[in-house]
């Protein structure tokens, strides 16, 4: 099966460099009988890096565990769904994954395209098929997960006990799909600027490309999000850690080009800025898989060190080189058609939405980056963590989403003033009375109150713009309420879509604002003994420790420590946390020997107000007394709720059909222009 | 014939005994690993606990904690390490250090001052926002205001400079204007509503 993956490997490369240079030279030259040959191979890359998957996973399923890669990370006794995970569990099979995929979005750029962007296709081709090649050449010269070992054990080491939780099925392939499918965008973005077709054709060739990215990256952050929750036991879903950090940043520049790419085509502005936006997402996305394997930047997160970040620096200098290189030579063809006009228009708003976005992705690539820089500067090694994080970009943050609430209250090119009095007055008033709720009940932490308002503020904003399209919908077609709903997100699923994304955020800002509040509490307990902690909702759960039972698992022994909890003194159940130490087994039980560190499974009591997190430390003197941390973390419910609000308005935007939007901007004369109808309101009263 | 009596009761006796004993042995065991004892196997708790300590729960340990990284290399601060990375003896031992810092009546920042003295500014997990550091936590906020006033600067003199009669205005894009409204609207009614929909689809 090695031999075979080998194979297939370098078929892959040979595949890859010689599409990659007939599809640039055969399309740059206008040779059809080579496009027409190119725009097929993707496929055949597609064949080979399949098969090259399937031989290690073939290994890793049949435990070949004289294949290097496959004892390293499985064991006999490994649950078959973590068997088949574990083909990017490590370093090189993620690489082998990584592969696999990306020539799988190269040949389905191929296939799913509108023949209207032929001309493009073979420049696609060519830059996917360059990548794939990159990627295949890592594995050969520096990671190949082919590797074989001088000798066969009997049983491989096993899958590191966090990595054995449903998490690792679903989170890595989510953020991998997310990051690999930005080369398309990419891809197509180099072929407009090759060919120099920098119409708004290039775009639109894109944008559900760009879309699926997104929200793979969503989803793929989300999920990260809750592994780290319910896995790693320290309570908190977000670190700040540079491969968290890695993952965010194109996520924020991605998001900027979903904005600012609906002025482009309705306004024909920002196209420089457009190109520069998808080119610095994949150059982003090149740079979290850097930093993420090459060992540079301390993580928990990251692989083994290892050269193979050299490889990756090499591939991101050279093409952030040649593709800003490309972008200056096609600047004078990218002069915007229109100019903006006013501070207080909806292109301004979007443009200062794109500043923040970009602003917030520069501080936190800043912030990733300022321990190398100080050492650089001043010699001395720095620590920038959470606390560093928190200070420069919550505020910005906060300004996100005081942002997010204002842009869709003002008027295209220009807001008059009334506009902007009728516009404001009912978010406002809601953002006000969320404040002064929020005083009220004695909150003072500032970031939290400064969230709850703009939430309450941008939430406004969504409702009106929801019940004035409804309304105006239900007057003018006589339409009840739930028709005129479904028909106005219907026939503009773009924008109806992206305010519903728009909903997930501010889901996602004030449960971050809820964690603000969280309570900690450690104690040493003997059965029988128990603790109190304080919900910050007011009541007080009372956790009492039953004790302590041991048993074998599939693969673990584990040792599960027993609360039994009260809410203000009425029963609420039981609540386990585990000690687990995994073994691998290559014989009888009585030759079953430990690998990893005893790992740790928290107790999680989740309600739509707060989650109860019991954390089973271990046992004093090797008897029941147990010791435990217990967080009451408020909230949480509601990031895992705005992440699924969040796709699901992902997925109304980029639905198929409905959008207005995709078309080339429209102009008629100025006669016609478009001003808000305050008559509408005036006339009728309504709020 | 009266040879098997103490025989039986012999028997009889080992059997009471036995059966005692077992229990014996039974509810010793139970102690031991069961219910009421030790654990079974405490080889696969990791490290073995010491009691909490009563201070850890204050809030000012805990403020203190989270600011200090935990020197193992784990990249977390140590109230995170201790609390999560069970097989951790550095943080543990920060911890021990902190507890008796404050025993010795310091004050937070005096405590944090002392583990940079020892360990270097690297124990912090915020650098002190003075000289060098002090570009960390402005220069993206100095960038994003200049780079916003610029704009803004621009844009409201290009504004002045340009006037706004005969530039192209948007049409509107919504595709209801292919569908029939009620006809129990008047034309100018229709139209009012017509650019209040183009307006919310827009």
């Amino acid at each position: 099966m090695t031999l075979l993956g080998q194979f297939a490997l370098w078929t892959a490369l040979l595949l890859g460099v010689t599409v990659g240079a007939l599809g640039l030279s055969g399309a740059w030259r206008g040779r059809p009988d080579l496009t027409a040959v190119v725009t097929r191979a993707p496929a055949a890359i597609l064949l080979a890096c399949a098969v090259a998957a399937l031989a290690l996973w073939r290994g890793i399923i049949g435990h070949d565990f004289n294949i290097e890669y496959v004892a390293a990370y499985t064991s006999r006794n490994l649950p078959t769904g973590f068997l088949v995970s574990a083909l990017w569990a490590g370093q090189k099979g993620s690489l082998l994954f990584w592969a696999v995929v990306l020539s799988l979005f190269g040949a389905l750029a191929q296939w799913l395209t509108s023949r209207r962007y032929a001309d493009l296709l073979p420049y696609v081709a060519g830059v996917t098929s360059i990548a794939v090649a990159f990627f295949v050449c890592v594995m050969l010269f520096a990671a190949n997960p082919f590797d074989r070992l001088a000798f066969t054990p009997a049983d491989g080491r096993g899958l590191n006990p966090q990595l054995q939780n449903i998490g690792m099925i679903v989170h890595p392939p989510m953020l991998y799909l997310g990051y690999i499918s930005i080369t398309v965008p990419f891809a197509f973005a180099i072929a407009a600027l090759l060919s120099g077709r920098l119409d708004t054709g290039w775009i639109h060739a894109i944008r559900k490309w760009t879309l699926v990215s997104w929200l793979f990256l969503s989803i793929g952050i989300t999920l990260g999000m809750w592994w780290a929750y319910v896995e790693l036991g320290w309570g908190g879903y977000w670190a700040w850690d540079p491969v968290e950090n890695a993952s965010l940043l194109p996520w924020l520049t991605m998001t900027a080009f979903l904005h600012s790419v609906m002025i482009q085509e309705k306004r024909g502005m920002l196209k420089r800025w457009n190109l520069m936006l998808i080119v610095g997402t994949f150059l982003l996305s090149i740079f979290g898989t850097f930093i993420t394997r090459s060992g540079v930047i301390a993580s928990v997160h990251s692989f083994t060190q290892s050269n193979v970040g050299w490889f990756f620096l090499g591939f991101l200098i050279v093409s952030a080189v040649l593709s800003y290189t490309l972008l200056y030579t096609r600047w004078p063809k990218l002069e915007a058609d229109t100019r903006l006009e006013s501070v207080l228009s909806r292109e301004a708003a979007f443009l200062f939405n794109n500043l923040l976005l970009v602003g917030i992705a520069f501080s936190v690539l800043w912030g990733t980056l300022f321990p190398i820089l100080s050492e650089a500067v001043k010699g001395t090694k720095i620590t920038v963590g959470p606390p560093f994080f928190n200070r420069v970009n919550v505020p910005l943050g906060l300004l996100l989403l005081g942002l997010t609430g204002v842009g869709p209250l003002i008027a295209w090119r220009h807001a008059s003033s009334a506009n902007l009095k009728r516009q404001f007055v009912a978010p406002t008033a809601v953002g006000l009375l969320v404040l002064a709720a929020c005083l009220a009940t004695g909150m003072r932490d500032l970031y939290a109150v400064v969230a709850l308002t703009f939430g309450g503020f941008t939430a406004g904003t969504i409702v009106q713009e929801f019940w004035r399209g409804v309304r105006a919908r239900m007057r003018m077609h006589d339409e009840a309420a739930p028709l005129a709903l479904a028909r106005l997100m219907g026939r503009n699923r773009r924008r109806y879509g992206g305010y519903v994304v728009h909903v997930g955020i501010l889901i996602y800002c004030v449960a971050f604002a809820g964690m603000a509040f969280h309570r900690t509490e450690e104690a040493t307990l003997k059965p029988g003994e128990a603790i109190e902690v304080r919900s910050p909702f007011g009541h007080t759960y009372t956790l009492t420790h039953v004790g302590l039972s041991q048993y074998d698992e599939l693969n673990r022994t584990v040792t599960a420590a027993t609360m039994a909890v009260a809410v203000d003194g009425r029963p609420a159940g039981m609540l386990t946390s585990e000690k687990r130490q995994h073994f691998v087994q290559p014989g009888d039980v009585s030759t079953r020997r430990p690998t990893f560190e005893p790992s740790t499974e928290v107790g999680i009591r989740s309600s739509l107000r707060e989650d109860l997190y019991l954390v089973f430390a271990g046992a004093v003197d090797d008897t029941e007394t147990a010791v435990y941390r217990v967080n009451v973390n408020p909230l949480v419910w509601w990031v895992w709720a705005g992440g699924v609000v969040l796709v699901l308005g992902g997925l109304i935007t980029m639905w198929p059909g409905g959008g207005a939007l995709v078309t080339a901007p429209r102009r008629v004369p100025v006669a016609a222009r478009v001003e808000p109808a305050p008559q509408l309101v005036g006339a009728e009263g309504a709020p | 014939m009266r040879a098997p009596e103490p025989r039986r009761r012999a028997f009889l006796l080992g059997a009471v005994g036995a059966v005692l004993g077992t229990a014996g042995a039974a509810a010793s065991a139970a102690q031991q690993g069961g219910a009421l004892g030790g654990v079974r196997d405490p080889s696969v708790l990791g490290q073995a606990r010491q009691p909490t300590d009563p201070r850890s729960n204050e809030g000012r340990v805990k403020a203190v904690e989270l600011r200090l990284a935990c020197s193992c290399g784990c990249t977390l601060d140590v109230f995170t390490c201790r609390t999560t990375d069970f097989t951790c003896t550095t943080s543990p031992a920060m911890h021990r250090e902190v507890l008796a810092l404050f025993e010795q009546g310091k004050s937070e920042q005096e405590i944090l001052d002392a583990f940079v003295a020892k360990h270097g500014e690297k124990v912090l997990m915020a650098p002190k926002p003075e000289g060098f550091n002090l570009a960390g936590y402005v220069v993206p906020g100095i960038a994003i205001t200049t780079v916003g006033g610029l704009l803004a600067w621009v844009i409201a003199r290009r504004r002045t400079l340009a006037p706004a009669a005969g530039t192209p205005a948007l049409a509107p894009d919504g595709a209801d204007a292919v569908e029939v409204p009620s006809s129990r609207h008047s034309p100018e009614e229709l139209e009012r509503l017509r650019r209040a929909l183009t307006e919310v689809e827009d």
